[in-house]
Protein backbone atom coordinates (compact mmCIF):
# COMPACT_ATOMS: atom_id res chain seq x y z
CA UNK A 1 0.00 0.00 0.00
CA UNK A 2 1.64 3.37 -0.96
CA UNK A 3 0.22 6.27 -0.21
CA UNK A 4 3.16 8.96 -0.79
CA UNK A 5 2.35 12.41 0.72
CA UNK A 6 5.99 13.87 -0.59
CA UNK A 7 7.32 13.04 -4.01
CA UNK A 8 10.61 14.67 -5.45
CA UNK A 9 11.50 14.66 -8.40
CA UNK A 10 15.24 15.64 -9.62
CA UNK A 11 14.35 18.84 -7.31
CA UNK A 12 17.49 20.99 -7.87
CA UNK A 13 17.55 24.49 -5.59
CA UNK A 14 20.31 27.15 -6.13
CA UNK A 15 20.49 30.46 -4.31
CA UNK A 16 20.98 33.27 -6.67
CA UNK A 17 24.74 34.46 -6.50
CA UNK A 18 25.23 30.78 -5.20
CA UNK A 19 28.37 28.98 -7.26
CA UNK A 20 26.65 25.62 -6.81
CA UNK A 21 23.07 24.75 -6.32
CA UNK A 22 22.60 23.80 -2.62
CA UNK A 23 19.80 20.51 -3.33
CA UNK A 24 20.87 19.00 -6.50
CA UNK A 25 18.78 15.83 -8.62
CA UNK A 26 17.37 14.67 -5.08
CA UNK A 27 14.58 12.08 -5.77
CA UNK A 28 12.51 10.87 -2.96
CA UNK A 29 9.00 9.62 -1.73
CA UNK A 30 7.84 9.84 1.88
CA UNK A 31 4.94 7.92 3.13
CA UNK A 32 2.10 9.20 4.65
CA UNK A 33 2.51 8.51 8.14
CA UNK A 34 6.58 8.02 7.88
CA UNK A 35 9.07 9.26 10.39
CA UNK A 36 12.12 9.88 8.53
CA UNK A 37 15.07 11.29 9.35
CA UNK A 38 17.18 13.34 7.88
CA UNK A 39 21.37 13.75 8.94
CA UNK A 40 24.39 15.94 7.24
CA UNK A 41 26.53 17.91 8.13
CA UNK A 42 26.48 21.63 8.02
CA UNK A 43 26.02 22.93 3.81
CA UNK A 44 24.77 19.59 2.95
CA UNK A 45 21.38 21.15 1.83
CA UNK A 46 19.02 19.92 4.49
CA UNK A 47 17.97 22.64 5.88
CA UNK A 48 17.39 24.33 2.19
CA UNK A 49 15.61 20.84 1.08
CA UNK A 50 13.21 21.69 4.83
CA UNK A 51 12.30 24.99 2.86
CA UNK A 52 11.96 23.37 -0.15
CA UNK A 53 9.79 21.43 1.27
CA UNK A 54 7.19 23.82 3.03
CA UNK A 55 7.30 26.50 0.10
CA UNK A 56 9.29 28.81 1.82
CA UNK A 57 11.58 28.16 -1.57
CA UNK A 58 10.20 26.76 -4.72
CA UNK A 59 12.65 24.49 -6.44
CA UNK A 60 15.23 25.81 -9.02
CA UNK A 61 14.89 22.62 -11.43
CA UNK A 62 12.60 19.16 -10.77
CA UNK A 63 8.85 18.78 -9.65
CA UNK A 64 8.32 18.60 -5.64
CA UNK A 65 4.86 17.44 -4.70
CA UNK A 66 4.02 17.74 -0.82
CA UNK A 67 0.28 16.57 0.13
CA UNK A 68 -0.39 16.08 -3.54
CA UNK A 69 0.01 19.78 -4.56
CA UNK A 70 3.30 21.60 -6.60
CA UNK A 71 3.56 24.88 -5.54
CA UNK A 72 3.48 26.97 -8.31
CA UNK A 73 0.94 29.71 -7.45
CA UNK A 74 0.72 32.27 -4.50
CA UNK A 75 -1.96 30.47 -3.10
CA UNK A 76 -0.89 26.96 -3.55
CA UNK A 77 2.54 27.69 -1.64
CA UNK A 78 -0.03 29.39 1.30
CA UNK A 79 -2.23 25.83 1.06
CA UNK A 80 1.45 23.98 1.16
CA UNK A 81 2.81 25.71 4.22
CA UNK A 82 -0.70 25.00 6.16
CA UNK A 83 -0.52 21.27 5.32
CA UNK A 84 3.08 20.86 6.34
CA UNK A 85 3.88 22.80 9.21
CA UNK A 86 7.61 23.73 10.28
CA UNK A 87 9.42 23.54 13.51
CA UNK A 88 12.73 25.83 13.48
CA UNK A 89 16.10 25.45 15.29
CA UNK A 90 15.93 28.30 17.55
CA UNK A 91 13.12 28.18 19.77
CA UNK A 92 13.72 32.07 20.82
CA UNK A 93 13.16 33.25 16.91
CA UNK A 94 10.10 31.81 15.56
CA UNK A 95 7.79 32.50 18.57
CA UNK A 96 6.06 36.22 17.41
CA UNK A 97 3.46 36.75 20.35
CA UNK A 98 3.74 38.08 23.44
CA UNK A 99 1.61 35.34 25.24
CA UNK A 100 1.52 31.25 24.99
CA UNK A 101 -2.06 31.06 23.40
CA UNK A 102 -1.77 34.06 21.24
CA UNK A 103 1.83 32.56 19.81
CA UNK A 104 -0.58 29.39 18.96
CA UNK A 105 -3.59 31.33 17.45
CA UNK A 106 -0.72 33.30 15.25
CA UNK A 107 -1.10 30.31 12.13
CA UNK A 108 -4.88 30.21 12.00
CA UNK A 109 -5.38 33.53 12.41
CA UNK A 110 -3.24 34.61 9.80
CA UNK A 111 -5.16 31.56 7.60
CA UNK A 112 -8.75 33.74 8.34
CA UNK A 113 -10.87 31.07 10.71
CA UNK A 114 -13.46 31.89 12.66
CA UNK A 115 -12.51 33.30 16.27
CA UNK A 116 -14.05 30.31 18.17
CA UNK A 117 -12.60 27.75 15.96
CA UNK A 118 -9.59 29.20 16.71
CA UNK A 119 -10.32 29.18 20.54
CA UNK A 120 -11.12 25.37 20.22
CA UNK A 121 -8.37 24.45 18.16
CA UNK A 122 -5.52 26.62 20.29
CA UNK A 123 -6.57 24.76 23.57
CA UNK A 124 -6.36 21.71 21.86
CA UNK A 125 -3.00 21.66 20.44
CA UNK A 126 -1.72 23.21 23.69
CA UNK A 127 -3.14 20.09 25.76
CA UNK A 128 -1.77 18.05 22.81
CA UNK A 129 2.10 18.98 23.92
CA UNK A 130 1.12 19.21 27.46
CA UNK A 131 1.34 23.22 27.74
CA UNK A 132 -2.12 23.85 28.42
CA UNK A 133 -1.22 25.27 32.08
CA UNK A 134 1.37 27.99 30.01
CA UNK A 135 -1.50 29.02 28.24
CA UNK A 136 -1.46 32.21 29.86
CA UNK A 137 2.66 32.87 30.21
CA UNK A 138 4.76 35.10 28.24
CA UNK A 139 7.31 32.66 26.33
CA UNK A 140 10.40 34.48 27.82
CA UNK A 141 9.57 32.84 30.96
CA UNK A 142 9.66 29.40 29.29
CA UNK A 143 12.48 26.66 29.36
CA UNK A 144 13.88 26.08 25.78
CA UNK A 145 12.10 23.11 25.28
CA UNK A 146 9.13 24.68 26.26
CA UNK A 147 9.70 27.33 23.72
CA UNK A 148 9.87 24.36 20.60
CA UNK A 149 6.61 22.76 22.50
CA UNK A 150 4.48 26.03 21.92
CA UNK A 151 6.13 26.11 18.32
CA UNK A 152 5.15 22.25 17.92
CA UNK A 153 1.20 23.86 18.95
CA UNK A 154 1.23 26.60 16.58
CA UNK A 155 2.03 24.29 13.79
CA UNK A 156 -0.50 21.67 15.00
CA UNK A 157 -3.84 24.04 15.57
CA UNK A 158 -3.20 24.76 11.83
CA UNK A 159 -3.96 20.78 11.09
CA UNK A 160 -1.10 20.14 9.06
CA UNK A 161 -0.56 15.94 7.43
CA UNK A 162 3.99 16.83 7.57
CA UNK A 163 5.49 18.57 10.10
CA UNK A 164 9.21 19.41 9.48
CA UNK A 165 11.54 19.82 12.42
CA UNK A 166 14.62 21.34 11.28
CA UNK A 167 16.92 21.14 13.75
CA UNK A 168 14.91 21.93 16.67
CA UNK A 169 16.51 20.10 19.57
CA UNK A 170 19.79 21.44 18.16
CA UNK A 171 19.71 24.12 20.89
CA UNK A 172 18.47 22.90 23.74
CA UNK A 173 19.41 20.57 26.71
CA UNK A 174 19.14 17.11 26.90
CA UNK A 175 15.71 17.27 28.90
CA UNK A 176 14.25 19.50 26.34
CA UNK A 177 15.55 17.49 23.73
CA UNK A 178 13.60 14.31 24.83
CA UNK A 179 10.83 16.03 25.08
CA UNK A 180 10.36 17.32 21.51
CA UNK A 181 11.75 14.56 20.01
CA UNK A 182 8.98 11.81 22.06
CA UNK A 183 6.54 14.66 21.27
CA UNK A 184 7.46 14.32 17.36
CA UNK A 185 7.66 10.71 17.93
CA UNK A 186 4.37 10.82 19.83
CA UNK A 187 2.51 12.95 17.08
CA UNK A 188 3.48 10.48 14.31
CA UNK A 189 2.32 7.40 16.23
CA UNK A 190 -1.44 8.70 17.38
CA UNK A 191 -2.29 11.14 14.99
CA UNK A 192 -0.26 10.03 12.06
CA UNK A 193 1.12 13.03 10.91
CA UNK A 194 4.03 12.68 8.88
CA UNK A 195 7.40 13.85 10.60
CA UNK A 196 10.23 14.77 8.59
CA UNK A 197 13.52 15.24 11.30
CA UNK A 198 16.45 16.49 10.58
CA UNK A 199 19.12 16.44 12.74
CA UNK A 200 22.58 15.95 13.60
CA UNK A 201 22.45 14.00 16.66
CA UNK A 202 22.90 9.93 15.88
CA UNK A 203 20.53 8.35 18.53
CA UNK A 204 17.35 10.09 17.14
CA UNK A 205 18.05 9.80 13.93
CA UNK A 206 18.60 5.82 14.78
CA UNK A 207 14.78 5.87 16.13
CA UNK A 208 13.36 7.00 12.52
CA UNK A 209 12.08 5.05 10.33
CA UNK A 210 14.04 6.00 7.80
CA UNK A 211 17.45 7.68 7.02
CA UNK A 212 18.24 9.22 4.66
CA UNK A 213 22.11 10.62 4.65
CA UNK A 214 22.58 14.01 2.65
CA UNK A 215 26.06 15.38 1.43
CA UNK A 216 26.98 18.19 -0.78
CA UNK A 217 23.25 19.03 -1.77
CA UNK A 218 22.22 15.01 -2.45
CA UNK A 219 21.18 11.90 -1.66
CA UNK A 220 24.53 9.96 -0.26
CA UNK A 221 22.84 7.06 1.32
CA UNK A 222 18.98 6.30 2.00
CA UNK A 223 17.15 3.16 4.03
CA UNK A 224 16.38 2.02 7.22
CA UNK A 225 18.74 3.62 10.16
CA UNK A 226 20.52 0.14 10.75
CA UNK A 227 20.94 -0.47 7.23
CA UNK A 228 22.36 2.67 6.77
CA UNK A 229 24.38 2.92 10.30
CA UNK A 230 26.04 -0.51 8.96
CA UNK A 231 27.96 1.61 6.84
CA UNK A 232 29.99 2.77 9.12
CA UNK A 233 33.27 3.73 6.97
CA UNK A 234 30.82 5.65 4.36
CA UNK A 235 29.56 7.21 6.88
CA UNK A 236 32.39 8.58 8.80
CA UNK A 237 33.32 9.52 5.14
CA UNK A 238 30.90 11.56 4.99
CA UNK A 239 31.87 13.68 7.87
CA UNK A 240 29.16 11.91 10.40
CA UNK A 241 29.35 10.31 13.28
CA UNK A 242 28.11 7.01 14.23
CA UNK A 243 26.33 5.68 17.42
CA UNK A 244 29.01 4.39 19.71
CA UNK A 245 27.71 1.01 19.90
CA UNK A 246 27.91 0.36 16.16
CA UNK A 247 31.92 2.35 16.50
CA UNK A 248 31.92 -0.25 18.80
CA UNK A 249 30.73 -3.42 16.96
CA UNK A 250 32.71 -2.69 13.87
CA UNK A 251 36.24 -2.68 15.78
CA UNK A 252 34.76 -6.09 17.64
CA UNK A 253 34.11 -7.08 13.97
CA UNK A 254 37.37 -6.09 13.31
CA UNK A 255 39.19 -7.80 15.70
CA UNK A 256 37.53 -11.90 14.87
CA UNK A 257 34.40 -10.87 17.39
CA UNK A 258 31.98 -12.60 15.23
CA UNK A 259 28.75 -9.85 15.80
CA UNK A 260 25.53 -9.93 14.16
CA UNK A 261 24.79 -6.65 11.30
CA UNK A 262 22.62 -3.76 13.07
CA UNK A 263 23.67 -3.46 16.47
CA UNK A 264 22.89 0.11 17.83
CA UNK A 265 22.10 0.60 21.40
CA UNK A 266 23.81 -0.74 24.30
CA UNK A 267 21.17 -2.67 25.29
CA UNK A 268 21.49 -4.81 22.40
CA UNK A 269 24.98 -4.70 22.13
CA UNK A 270 24.68 -6.14 25.72
CA UNK A 271 22.41 -8.98 24.70
CA UNK A 272 24.40 -9.77 21.92
CA UNK A 273 27.95 -10.19 23.62
CA UNK A 274 25.95 -12.34 26.47
CA UNK A 275 25.75 -14.79 23.74
CA UNK A 276 28.96 -15.25 22.20
CA UNK A 277 30.51 -18.55 23.57
CA UNK B 1 23.02 45.35 35.39
CA UNK B 2 20.13 44.84 33.06
CA UNK B 3 17.78 42.62 35.40
CA UNK B 4 15.08 43.72 36.99
CA UNK B 5 14.04 46.30 33.67
CA UNK B 6 10.08 46.23 33.74
CA UNK B 7 8.37 47.14 30.14
CA UNK B 8 5.78 49.52 30.90
CA UNK B 9 4.02 49.68 34.15
CA UNK B 10 1.32 47.86 33.72
CA UNK B 11 -0.09 46.27 37.55
CA UNK B 12 -1.84 43.00 36.46
CA UNK B 13 -5.68 42.97 38.12
CA UNK B 14 -8.99 41.91 37.80
CA UNK B 15 -10.91 45.62 38.87
CA UNK B 16 -13.21 47.06 36.92
CA UNK B 17 -11.15 49.41 35.11
CA UNK B 18 -9.05 46.65 34.29
CA UNK B 19 -11.50 44.79 32.38
CA UNK B 20 -12.69 47.80 30.12
CA UNK B 21 -12.03 47.14 26.62
CA UNK B 22 -9.09 49.05 25.78
CA UNK B 23 -10.47 51.14 23.28
CA UNK B 24 -12.44 52.36 26.37
CA UNK B 25 -9.75 53.55 28.34
CA UNK B 26 -7.80 54.97 25.07
CA UNK B 27 -10.95 56.99 24.41
CA UNK B 28 -11.59 57.88 28.04
CA UNK B 29 -8.31 58.92 28.27
CA UNK B 30 -8.10 61.13 25.50
CA UNK B 31 -11.52 62.50 26.65
CA UNK B 32 -9.99 63.16 30.57
CA UNK B 33 -7.45 64.81 29.06
CA UNK B 34 -9.16 66.73 27.01
CA UNK B 35 -11.61 67.79 30.00
CA UNK B 36 -8.35 68.73 31.55
CA UNK B 37 -8.14 71.47 29.00
CA UNK B 38 -12.10 72.50 29.15
CA UNK B 39 -11.40 73.20 33.02
CA UNK B 40 -10.51 76.81 33.59
CA UNK B 41 -10.61 76.69 37.59
CA UNK B 42 -9.41 74.98 40.47
CA UNK B 43 -12.84 73.64 41.42
CA UNK B 44 -13.22 71.24 38.23
CA UNK B 45 -9.50 70.36 38.43
CA UNK B 46 -10.50 68.59 42.36
CA UNK B 47 -13.46 66.89 40.44
CA UNK B 48 -11.32 65.52 37.92
CA UNK B 49 -8.22 64.72 40.86
CA UNK B 50 -11.44 63.26 42.79
CA UNK B 51 -12.47 60.59 39.86
CA UNK B 52 -8.88 60.06 38.69
CA UNK B 53 -8.52 59.39 42.64
CA UNK B 54 -11.51 57.14 42.82
CA UNK B 55 -10.47 55.03 39.66
CA UNK B 56 -7.37 54.43 40.70
CA UNK B 57 -8.32 53.35 44.27
CA UNK B 58 -11.06 51.14 42.89
CA UNK B 59 -8.08 48.92 41.11
CA UNK B 60 -6.20 48.25 44.06
CA UNK B 61 -3.14 49.93 42.33
CA UNK B 62 -1.02 51.78 45.22
CA UNK B 63 -1.64 55.95 44.66
CA UNK B 64 2.21 56.42 44.97
CA UNK B 65 2.30 54.60 41.64
CA UNK B 66 0.09 57.40 39.90
CA UNK B 67 2.26 59.73 40.41
CA UNK B 68 5.70 58.06 39.95
CA UNK B 69 5.44 59.20 36.19
CA UNK B 70 5.87 63.17 37.42
CA UNK B 71 9.51 62.62 38.05
CA UNK B 72 10.66 63.02 34.82
CA UNK B 73 8.42 66.24 34.39
CA UNK B 74 9.06 67.52 37.66
CA UNK B 75 11.51 70.02 36.54
CA UNK B 76 8.65 71.23 33.38
CA UNK B 77 6.46 71.80 35.86
CA UNK B 78 8.78 73.84 38.75
CA UNK B 79 9.70 75.76 35.71
CA UNK B 80 5.81 76.46 34.29
CA UNK B 81 5.24 77.06 37.63
CA UNK B 82 8.55 80.03 37.99
CA UNK B 83 7.96 81.15 34.71
CA UNK B 84 3.90 81.64 35.33
CA UNK B 85 4.52 83.55 39.10
CA UNK B 86 7.47 85.74 37.89
CA UNK B 87 6.08 86.58 34.71
CA UNK B 88 2.48 87.51 34.65
CA UNK B 89 1.62 90.70 35.07
CA UNK B 90 -1.21 91.63 37.51
CA UNK B 91 -2.32 94.15 39.67
CA UNK B 92 -2.84 93.09 43.07
CA UNK B 93 0.89 92.97 44.24
CA UNK B 94 1.65 90.31 46.88
CA UNK B 95 5.63 90.62 47.04
CA UNK B 96 8.38 92.92 45.95
CA UNK B 97 11.95 92.71 45.46
CA UNK B 98 13.38 95.31 43.55
CA UNK B 99 12.01 94.96 40.35
CA UNK B 100 10.82 91.44 40.81
CA UNK B 101 7.31 91.13 41.41
CA UNK B 102 4.60 88.32 42.73
CA UNK B 103 1.00 89.42 41.71
CA UNK B 104 -1.80 87.31 42.68
CA UNK B 105 -2.69 86.86 38.99
CA UNK B 106 0.54 85.15 38.75
CA UNK B 107 0.13 83.05 42.02
CA UNK B 108 -3.04 82.10 40.56
CA UNK B 109 -1.65 80.91 37.09
CA UNK B 110 0.81 79.50 37.84
CA UNK B 111 -0.77 77.23 40.16
CA UNK B 112 -3.05 76.32 37.39
CA UNK B 113 -0.65 75.56 34.72
CA UNK B 114 1.36 73.47 37.50
CA UNK B 115 -1.90 71.43 38.38
CA UNK B 116 -2.77 70.82 34.78
CA UNK B 117 0.12 69.71 34.03
CA UNK B 118 0.22 67.31 37.36
CA UNK B 119 -3.16 66.25 36.31
CA UNK B 120 -2.28 66.01 32.41
CA UNK B 121 0.16 62.81 33.40
CA UNK B 122 -1.59 61.51 36.16
CA UNK B 123 -4.84 60.56 34.35
CA UNK B 124 -2.76 59.48 31.41
CA UNK B 125 -0.86 57.34 33.86
CA UNK B 126 -4.29 55.31 34.57
CA UNK B 127 -3.80 53.87 31.56
CA UNK B 128 -0.88 52.45 31.48
CA UNK B 129 -0.94 51.31 34.85
CA UNK B 130 -4.50 49.14 34.32
CA UNK B 131 -3.73 48.11 30.45
CA UNK B 132 -1.45 45.49 29.26
CA UNK B 133 0.88 46.70 26.11
CA UNK B 134 -0.86 44.00 24.71
CA UNK B 135 -4.55 45.01 25.07
CA UNK B 136 -2.81 48.84 24.15
CA UNK B 137 -1.60 47.50 21.07
CA UNK B 138 -4.92 45.31 20.21
CA UNK B 139 -6.76 48.49 21.18
CA UNK B 140 -4.99 51.02 18.83
CA UNK B 141 -5.03 48.94 15.74
CA UNK B 142 -9.04 48.39 16.25
CA UNK B 143 -9.42 52.14 16.51
CA UNK B 144 -6.99 52.80 13.70
CA UNK B 145 -8.38 50.22 11.77
CA UNK B 146 -11.09 52.38 9.91
CA UNK B 147 -8.02 54.69 8.24
CA UNK B 148 -6.49 51.67 6.24
CA UNK B 149 -8.95 53.22 3.60
CA UNK B 150 -6.69 56.05 3.38
CA UNK B 151 -3.38 53.43 3.45
CA UNK B 152 -2.48 54.11 6.63
CA UNK B 153 -0.90 50.63 7.80
CA UNK B 154 -2.66 50.09 11.35
CA UNK B 155 -2.07 46.33 10.86
CA UNK B 156 1.86 46.62 10.14
CA UNK B 157 1.82 49.09 12.84
CA UNK B 158 0.32 47.16 15.64
CA UNK B 159 2.63 44.45 14.65
CA UNK B 160 5.67 46.11 14.88
CA UNK B 161 4.66 46.77 18.46
CA UNK B 162 3.84 43.30 19.56
CA UNK B 163 6.68 42.21 18.21
CA UNK B 164 9.03 44.58 19.24
CA UNK B 165 7.07 43.54 22.68
CA UNK B 166 7.65 40.28 22.54
CA UNK B 167 11.88 40.45 21.53
CA UNK B 168 12.98 42.99 24.44
CA UNK B 169 13.31 40.56 26.81
CA UNK B 170 14.88 38.30 24.47
CA UNK B 171 17.32 41.16 23.91
CA UNK B 172 17.61 42.01 27.26
CA UNK B 173 19.06 38.83 27.63
CA UNK B 174 21.64 38.83 25.04
CA UNK B 175 22.91 42.49 26.26
CA UNK B 176 23.14 40.89 29.65
CA UNK B 177 25.15 38.01 28.26
CA UNK B 178 27.17 39.78 25.62
CA UNK B 179 28.02 42.42 28.75
CA UNK B 180 29.16 39.60 30.62
CA UNK B 181 31.50 38.23 27.58
CA UNK B 182 33.18 41.19 27.19
CA UNK B 183 33.81 41.63 31.00
CA UNK B 184 35.49 38.22 30.94
CA UNK B 185 37.48 39.96 28.24
CA UNK B 186 38.50 42.93 30.29
CA UNK B 187 35.80 45.40 28.74
CA UNK B 188 35.44 48.21 31.30
CA UNK B 189 31.72 49.56 31.28
CA UNK B 190 31.47 51.58 34.81
CA UNK B 191 34.10 53.75 35.25
CA UNK B 192 35.42 56.77 33.50
CA UNK B 193 33.70 60.13 32.22
CA UNK B 194 30.59 59.74 29.98
CA UNK B 195 32.42 59.67 26.61
CA UNK B 196 34.47 56.77 27.63
CA UNK B 197 31.55 55.00 28.99
CA UNK B 198 29.59 56.06 25.83
CA UNK B 199 32.80 54.31 23.95
CA UNK B 200 32.64 51.39 25.99
CA UNK B 201 29.27 50.40 24.90
CA UNK B 202 30.19 50.02 20.96
CA UNK B 203 31.69 46.36 21.66
CA UNK B 204 27.99 46.11 23.56
CA UNK B 205 26.32 47.47 20.56
CA UNK B 206 27.35 45.77 17.38
CA UNK B 207 27.20 42.46 18.19
CA UNK B 208 23.67 43.17 19.74
CA UNK B 209 22.92 44.66 16.51
CA UNK B 210 24.22 42.17 14.57
CA UNK B 211 21.74 39.57 16.69
CA UNK B 212 18.55 41.53 16.38
CA UNK B 213 19.21 41.56 12.37
CA UNK B 214 19.69 37.76 12.24
CA UNK B 215 16.69 37.18 14.71
CA UNK B 216 14.48 39.80 12.39
CA UNK B 217 15.91 37.30 9.38
CA UNK B 218 14.52 33.94 11.23
CA UNK B 219 11.41 35.35 12.71
CA UNK B 220 10.38 37.13 9.36
CA UNK B 221 11.10 33.15 7.78
CA UNK B 222 9.04 31.56 10.58
CA UNK B 223 5.88 33.93 10.36
CA UNK B 224 6.18 33.14 6.30
CA UNK B 225 5.81 29.27 7.31
CA UNK B 226 2.52 29.87 9.30
CA UNK B 227 1.09 31.76 6.19
CA UNK B 228 1.38 35.39 7.25
CA UNK B 229 0.66 37.73 4.56
CA UNK B 230 -0.31 41.03 6.12
CA UNK B 231 -3.36 42.00 7.56
CA UNK B 232 -5.50 41.32 5.06
CA UNK B 233 -8.23 38.66 5.50
CA UNK B 234 -6.57 37.87 8.97
CA UNK B 235 -9.16 37.07 11.82
CA UNK B 236 -8.32 37.24 15.71
CA UNK B 237 -8.95 34.82 18.69
CA UNK B 238 -9.56 37.88 20.90
CA UNK B 239 -11.84 39.57 19.59
CA UNK B 240 -12.75 43.14 21.40
CA UNK B 241 -15.95 43.92 22.81
CA UNK B 242 -17.63 46.21 24.38
CA UNK B 243 -19.70 45.56 27.55
CA UNK B 244 -21.90 47.08 29.88
CA UNK B 245 -19.46 47.91 31.70
CA UNK B 246 -18.14 50.21 28.57
CA UNK B 247 -20.77 51.81 28.10
CA UNK B 248 -20.79 52.85 32.23
CA UNK B 249 -17.31 53.95 31.98
CA UNK B 250 -18.58 56.00 29.15
CA UNK B 251 -21.36 57.65 31.22
CA UNK B 252 -18.73 58.19 33.71
CA UNK B 253 -16.03 60.87 31.89
CA UNK B 254 -19.53 62.08 30.02
CA UNK B 255 -21.01 63.13 33.55
CA UNK B 256 -17.34 64.63 34.55
CA UNK B 257 -17.24 66.81 31.64
CA UNK B 258 -20.91 68.18 32.04
CA UNK B 259 -19.85 68.74 35.54
CA UNK B 260 -16.56 70.73 34.65
CA UNK B 261 -18.19 72.09 32.13
CA UNK B 262 -21.15 73.46 34.58
CA UNK B 263 -18.20 75.00 36.74
CA UNK B 264 -17.00 76.67 34.54
CA UNK B 265 -20.29 78.17 33.18
CA UNK B 266 -20.66 79.28 37.00
CA UNK B 267 -17.17 81.04 37.40
CA UNK B 268 -16.88 78.46 40.86
CA UNK B 269 -13.35 79.42 41.79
Amino acid sequence: MSNPIIEAHNVCFQYEDAAAPAVKDVSLTVEAGEFVAILGRNGSGKSTFAKLLNALLLPTGGTLRVNGLEARTEDDCYEVRRSCGMVFQNPDNQIVATIVEEDCAFGLENLGTPPEEIRRRVDEALLDVGMAEQAGASPSMLSGGQKQRVAVAGVLAMRPRIIVFDESTAMLDPVGRRDVFELARRLNREEGITIVWITHFMEEAALADRLLVMDRGRVALAGAPREVFAQVDRIMKLGLDVPEMMKLAARLRRAGVKLPEGIMTVDEMAVELCRLK
Amino acid sequence: MLKGVTIGQFFPGDSLIHRLDPRTKLLATIALIAIVFVSQGFAGFLLIAAFVLACCASTGIHLKFLFRGLKPILFIVLFTFALNLFFQSGTTVLLQLGPVKITAEGLRMASFMAVRLILLVVSSQLLTLTTSPIALTDGLESLFRPLEVVKFPAHEIAMMMSIALRFIPTLMDEADKIMKAQKARGADFETGNLLQRAKAMVPLLVPLFVGAFRRAEELALAMDARCYRGGAGRTRMHQLRFKGIDALAALAVLALLAAVIALNAFHVW
